[in-house]
C-alpha cells in the first residue's frame, strides 16, 4: 500500500509541479524536506529514550504487574469463556497495560502471545475466534495515557502547552474503542447464532 | 498550574520511587529501556525520510493545496478540517508516514490551530489498523479474519469525527 501512496505522490507532485509552475519549489523540497525528516528522527529521539527508560524501570519495578492484575476484570468481561489462568489471558492483561503505557514495543510482543493462545484455546483451524476479532481490534484503537511523541512533536510546532490535548485524547480514544468493541461483540454475537 | 504541567514529571517520580524502594537499579533499568527506544527510533528515520520527502515534495508543487480543496466539501460535513484528510488517509496504513504527515500539518497550520488539535487528537488517539491486524494475525494461522478490519475500520471514522467535536467542544 504504502509502495502506491510514495509513488503517486512523488510522481503527481512532478506533474503538478509542471503545470503549476512550481518546478523550483518540488526539486528543492527534495533535499530540503530531506534534511528536515532527520532533523524531526533526532528530535524525536530525545522523548522516546526517556520515556523507553522510564518504562523499563516500571516494568522491573512491578508496577506493569500491578496494573495488569487491575485489568483482569475488565478482560474477563471482553473475552468470553477465556480461563483466568491460562496463558492468553494474562498475555491480553499485559498486552493491555503495554499500551496503556504507551510501550508499544512491548506490547506488540504480548500481543502476539495472546493471539497465538487465543487460536489454540478457541480451537479455531483457519477462521478467527470471536475472542480473536475483540482482541485484535482493541489494539487497533489507541489506549495510550501520555502520547509522548504528539507532545514533543506539538512543542517543536511551537505549542503554548503541548498536553493540553489530552482530555481530548482520552475522550476521542474512549469514543473509538466503545464502537469498534460494541461493533465486534455485537458482530460476534449474531454471527454465531447464525450457524 | 495545571494537571497536564505536572503529569509526566508526577508519573517519572512515582516510578523513580517504586525502583528505589524495590530495590531495582533504577540507572541501568533506564539507560537499557533508553537504549531500546534508541534503536526503534533510528529504525523509523528512513520511513520518515521517504514520507517527508513525498509529502514535502507534493506540498511545494500545489498538489497538497488541490487535495485539501478538493476533500473540504466532504470533510466539512462533519466539521472535520480538510488540512487533517490525508492524515486520516495515511494513519490507518503507516504509524511513521503518519507523523511525517502529522508534523507537516503541525508545521503549516500552527499547533495550537484547530487543524493542529485535531491532528494531534487523532494521531494520540488510534493506531495503525491494518499493521495492527497484518501483525496480528499474520502470526497465527488465521486466513479468514471475519469482521475484524470492518470493527477496526469503523473505530478509524469514529476517531476522525470525533477528534473535531471534541477538540470544537473543549477549546
Amino acid at each position: 500500500m504504502l509502495k502506491w501512496i510514495f509513488s503517486a505522490l512523488i510522481i503527481l507532485s512532478f506533474i503538478f509541479g509542471i503545470f503549476s509552475g512550481n518546478s523550483k519549489n518540488v526539486s528543492d523540497a527534495v533535499l530540503s524536506e530531506s534534511v528536515n525528516a532527520v532533523n524531526l528522527g533526532i528530535y524525536l529521539l530525545g522523548a522516546m529514550c526517556v520515556w523507553g527508560g522510564i518504562m523499563r524501570v516500571a516494568e522491573k519495578s512491578g508496577i506493569t504487574d500491578a496494573l495488569c492484575r487491575m485489568f483482569s476484570p475488565l478482560a474477563k468481561f471482553l473475552f468470553k469463556g477465556i480461563s483466568p489462568k491460562g496463558k492468553a489471558f494474562s498475555a491480553i492483561c499485559l498486552n493491555i497495560t503495554a499500551n496503556l503505557l504507551g510501550l508499544g514495543n512491548a506490547a506488540t510482543p504480548f500481543g502476539i502471545e495472546a493471539m497465538k493462545a487465543l487460536e489454540k484455546e478457541d480451537n479455531c483451524k483457519d477462521t478467527a475466534s470471536g475472542n480473536m476479532i475483540v482482541f485484535a481490534v482493541l489494539n487497533t484503537a489507541s489506549i495510550t495515557i501520555v502520547p509522548t511523541t504528539v507532545a514533543a512533536l506539538r512543542m517543536k510546532n511551537g505549542s503554548e502547552n503541548p498536553l493540553e490535548i489530552l482530555p481530548a485524547v482520552i475522550l476521542t480514544s474512549a469514543a473509538t474503542l466503545f464502537v469498534s468493541l460494541s461493533a465486534a461483540l455485537i458482530l460476534n454475537r449474531i454471527r454465531r447464532k447464525k450457524k | 498550574m495545571k494537571i497536564t504541567d505536572i503529569l509526566i514529571p508526577l508519573i517519572i517520580s512515582a516510578v523513580l520511587l517504586t525502583g528505589l524502594i524495590k530495590k531495582v537499579d533504577v540507572w541501568s533499568e533506564f539507560v537499557d529501556g533508553a537504549k531500546g527506544n534508541f534503536k526503534t527510533g533510528i529504525g523509523i528515520i528512513p520511513t520518515l525520510i521517504a514520507i517527508i520527502t513525498a509529502v514535502g515534495m507534493f506540498k511545494a508543487s500545489g498538489g497538497m493545496d488541490f487535495l485539501t480543496s478538493a476533500v473540504a466539501p466532504i470533510t466539512s460535513l462533519f466539521g472535520f478540517p480538510a488540512e487533517c484528510a490525508p492524515l486520516a488517509i495515511i494513519k490507518p496504513i503507516s504509524g511513521s508516514a503518519a507523523l511525517a504527515v502529522l508534523e507537516s500539518i503541525l508545521r503549516t497550520n500552527g499547533a495550537d490551530s484547530f487543524a493542529g488539535r485535531v491532528a494531534s487528537v487523532m494521531m494520540g488517539s488510534s493506531e495503525t489498523t491494518f499493521y495492527v491486524l497484518a501483525v496480528y494475525f499474520g502470526a497465527t494461522k488465521i486466513k479468514n479474519t471475519r469482521h475484524a478490519l470492518l470493527c477496526a475500520l469503523l473505530g478509524d471514522l469514529t476517531g476522525m469525527i470525533m477528534s473535531a467535536i471534541i477538540v470544537r467542544l473543549l477549546f
